[in-house]
């Protein structure tokens, strides 16, 4: 077994561990504070404004590192939620089959039959805009994939004779579920964790940049996208510095995925390490 | 070297790519093989035998390489041969005989174009007359009518006349070495003599020759000339088939020979049976597997349940765990009926009835210790905790002959042998009365399941467990069970003490079981084919 990591994996480990330390420590780290302004409307780089002023004049590094605090945060307690949601229904389905996996993975096909992002933005224009609301409409509607992935390794699973051997000795549902299905389906899902987090963080930034995400004055990386985007037109370039971040992120995160993926995925014909 | 010899190779070693020290799969194997001549290569598995089959078409399976020696076919080496070179070779001068025709096959198209198409892509005969051969060979291999029969998609062949196909297409473009890598092992026995059978007339007419790979001696003793045994890569004793079989000289080899010859005395019978399955009918949907099925288990004894692939004996075992609720009838356990469904029946019910798995591999979680697999039984069904289990764990791995510090090991650390074991210390753990055993030995290597066999015959002893032994191996039944029940597409056609069920009369299923078990001598085949003739 290879313990040395990849180029590519170790690169997005960097860039990730970089933007999650931006995250947490915005506050010690940001120059200037979210919400002041202190300059110009959309001024160039400059030494004292390393990216630039916002459509307010805003720093917007400053607004960049406290963004990345909203857009992590909220993504990852998505994922979470979605996670636990999906991981424990799915096992469920998968473990005892009949009724209960019929009634799950019809509801689910029926939540799957509409594109997320429209039922998201009709849930959301209905109640009240809130932080929680949020995390749970993103986190709810994301179970769903989460719940298929699962259900699929935890069939496959569930009909191996070890499962079988703990019903044959009484076993009850918890068990079976939590300590025979559960450990084994756990390198896939580790991979697909990584994954969920990114579409996470572009659901995030979609309904922000709809202007149903997160409510100004505070921002995420989507929402300073919405704000910047009519200097576009005028060849400003500030609408595109939060847009990149968005990318950056997504794409080192799924640069780790890749190596996760490959680590763990021997099992299922995948490569062999 | 002789213009005989076809095959020569000296001091061959095969290793793995990449390791240090290099990890060695064959270790300096020599051996000659004349024009028309059948080798048989025998051992267990890790001894290395396919390795060196693979070797003489010039292929390393993964990332295993020659690392040494020579492989010289037709006069020139192929250890080291260059990519076109091989391809020039191989279904031309050498092919090859998978064990599993099922998964060898591409379902997607008609076996006649599967069968031509190494002799079409050779450019050695015209599409006409490659189909001439082919029809040729399936009559020559007892093929059912062979005009047609390529026309036919894999799935629409059983799998004995599959692995015939198979033959048929490593014959058809005339090399001069097939590569047969244990093309019985996977059928049921009355299969397995007609595909013998056939394998040894085809040889026979085409006068190729071949290395026969398989681990079962008195296959091998029916179709080889010579045999070398295998053991760890190294070559243990090579001779012609009478000398092997009939004067060895290794203890190794006397060993794998005297596999079969494992008796067991037959206990008298008892009053009260423990198990009573009676008039028990079940299927799945609307199709009865079994029909009208009723025998019974004595405390302490060993009911063999006898029958090909499709019998309906592990379907019987479903049936006795509640896992496949009965349509009629039931399974009566001391004298109470268990209720038909698992979910259904008591903890203490589920208890007295365990069940031990023919892969031992799947039927332990692969994320837990030894001492949690077998420890889990005990906390469940006595509710044992700390130093009392701990101890009850040892006594358990004792029993299996097992040290106690495999307590702490994975599955994936252990042997298939000691896989077996550990799932024997599971069902034992809850001091069941019944055990079922679902094939525990047909994964195995004879010498090992000899040693799994020998075990269970001393645990109940010890603890008075009966065993529902369900197997398609009469030489298994023989050494191991008091009655024998046989099932032939889910009747019962036979049920008895062993001693009347093994002596005639017989009904004719019978016969053709009892005669279809290799025996270890020469000349077996022939008589049994000749006997079948008749």
């Amino acid at each position: 077994m290879k313990t040395s990591i990849p180029l590519n994996a170790l690169i997005g480990m960097i860039i990730t561990a970089t933007i999650v330390i931006m995250a947490v420590f915005a506050p010690l780290l940001a120059p200037y504070s979210m919400t002041e302004i202190v300059g110009d409307v959309w001024e160039p780089m400059s030494s004292e404004h390393w990216l630039g002023t916002d459509t307010l004049g805003r720093d917007l590094l400053s607004r960049l590192m406290y963004g990345a605090r909203v857009t992590l945060g909220i993504a990852a307690l998505a994922t979470i939620l979605s996670f636990s949601m999906g991981t424990m229904l799915g096992l469920s389905a998968a473990a005892f089959g009949g009724w209960i996996d019929q009634t799950l993975s019809r509801l689910v096909d029926l939540l799957m039959a509409i594109p997320t992002l429209i039922l998201a933005l009709v849930i959301l224009s209905v109640l009240a805009p809130s932080v929680l609301t949020l995390v749970v409409v993103m986190g709810v509607l994301d179970s769903t994939r989460v719940f298929r992935l699962v259900r699929s390794v935890g069939v496959d699973i569930a009909v191996m004779d070890f499962v079988e051997a703990a019903r044959l000795r009484g076993e009850g549902r918890l068990w079976v579920i939590f300590r025979e299905i559960l450990p084994n389906a756990l390198s896939p899902l580790v991979a697909e964790l990584g994954l969920r987090f990114i579409f996470m963080v572009l659901f995030l930034s979609a309904l922000s940049f709809l202007g149903l995400g997160i409510q100004p004055p505070a921002a995420d990386w989507g929402g300073m996208v919405k704000e910047n985007k009519d200097g576009i037109a005028f060849g400003i370039p500030a609408a595109l510095i939060p847009a990149g971040a968005i990318a950056v992120l997504a794409i080192s995160i799924n640069m780790i995925a890749d190596w996760v993926l490959n680590l763990t995925s021997s099992l299922k014909g995948g490569k062999d390490v | 070297m002789s213009d005989e010899t076809l095959l020569k190779i000296r001091d061959l070693e095969i290793a793995v790519e990449g390791t240090s020290p290099l990890l060695k799969i064959v270790k300096g194997v020599s051996f000659d093989l004349e024009k028309g001549k059948v080798m048989g290569l025998i051992g267990e598995s890790g001894a290395g035998k396919s390795t060196i089959g693979m070797s003489a078409m010039g292929y390393g399976r993964g990332k295993l390489h020659t690392s040494a020696g020579q492989v010289i076919l037709n006069g020139r080496d192929i250890a080291q041969a260059k990519r076109g070179v091989l391809n020039q070779l191989r279904g031309k001068e050498v092919c090859y005989v998978a064990q599993s025709a099922a998964a060898s096959f591409n379902p997607a198209h008609k076996l006649i174009d599967q069968v031509i198409e190494a002799t079409l892509e050779h450019g050695l005969m015209s599409a006409h007359e490659a189909r001439t051969r082919a029809v040729e060979l399936f009559t020559a291999l007892g093929l059912p009518s062979p005009e047609t029969i390529g026309d036919r998609y894999p799935h629409q062949v059983s799998g004995g006349q599959l692995q015939r196909v198979m033959t048929a297409m490593a014959l058809c473009p005339k090399p001069d070495l097939i590569v047969f890598d244990e093309p019985t092992t996977a059928l049921d026995v009355t299969t397995q003599i007609e595909v013998l059978a056939a394998i040894k007339h085809a040889i026979k007419i085409t006068n190729v020759a071949a290395l026969y790979i398989t681990h079962d001696l008195a296959v091998v003793a029916q179709i080889s000339d010579e045999i070398m045994v295998l053991r760890h890569g190294e070559m243990v004793e090579k001779g012609t088939t009478d000398q092997i079989i009939n004067d060895p000289q290794q203890d190794y080899t006397k060993a794998l020979l005297s596999v079969r010859s494992a008796q067991h005395e037959e206990k008298p019978a008892t009053e009260k049976p423990v198990l009573d399955i009676s008039n028990v009918t079940a299927g799945y949907g609307k199709i009865d597997i079994l029909k009208s099925i009723n025998m019974s288990l004595d405390p302490g004894h060993t009911l063999a349940i006898v029958g090909e692939s499709g019998s309906g004996k592990s379907t019987l075992a479903r049936v006795v765990t509640g896992l496949l609720p009965p349509r009629i009838g039931n399974v009566v356990f001391e004298n109470t009926p268990l209720p038909p469904k698992q979910t259904q029946r008591s903890r203490e019910q589920l208890r007295e009835i365990q069940m031990i798995y023919q892969m031992a591999d799947v039927a332990m979680n692969p994320r837990q210790t030894v001492g949690q697999i077998i420890g889990r039984p005990l906390t469940f069904y006595f509710g044992l905790r700390g130093a009392k289990r701990q101890a009850r764990i040892e006594e358990l791995l004792h029993a299996i002959e097992l040290p106690v510090d495999f307590a702490d090991r994975y599955p994936a650390e252990l042997s298939g042998g000691q896989k077996q074991r550990v799932c024997i210390a599971r069902a034992l753990a809850a001091k069941p009365k019944v055990i079922i055993c679902d094939e525990v030995t047909s994964a195995l290597d004879p010498l090992v399941a000899e040693g799994i066999l020998k075990l269970l015959a001393d645990l109940q002893e010890r603890e008075g467990v009966a065993y529902l032994f369900i197997t398609h191996d009469l030489a298994t039944v023989k050494a191991i069970a008091d009655s024998i029940a046989v099932m032939h597409q889910g009747n019962l056609v036979r049920y008895g003490p062993k001693r009347q069920v093994l002596n005639p009369p017989f009904d004719a299923y019978t016969d053709k079981l009892l005669t279809s078990i290799p025996e270890m001598r020469i000349g077996w085949l022939d008589d049994v084919m000749a006997e079948h003739s008749t």
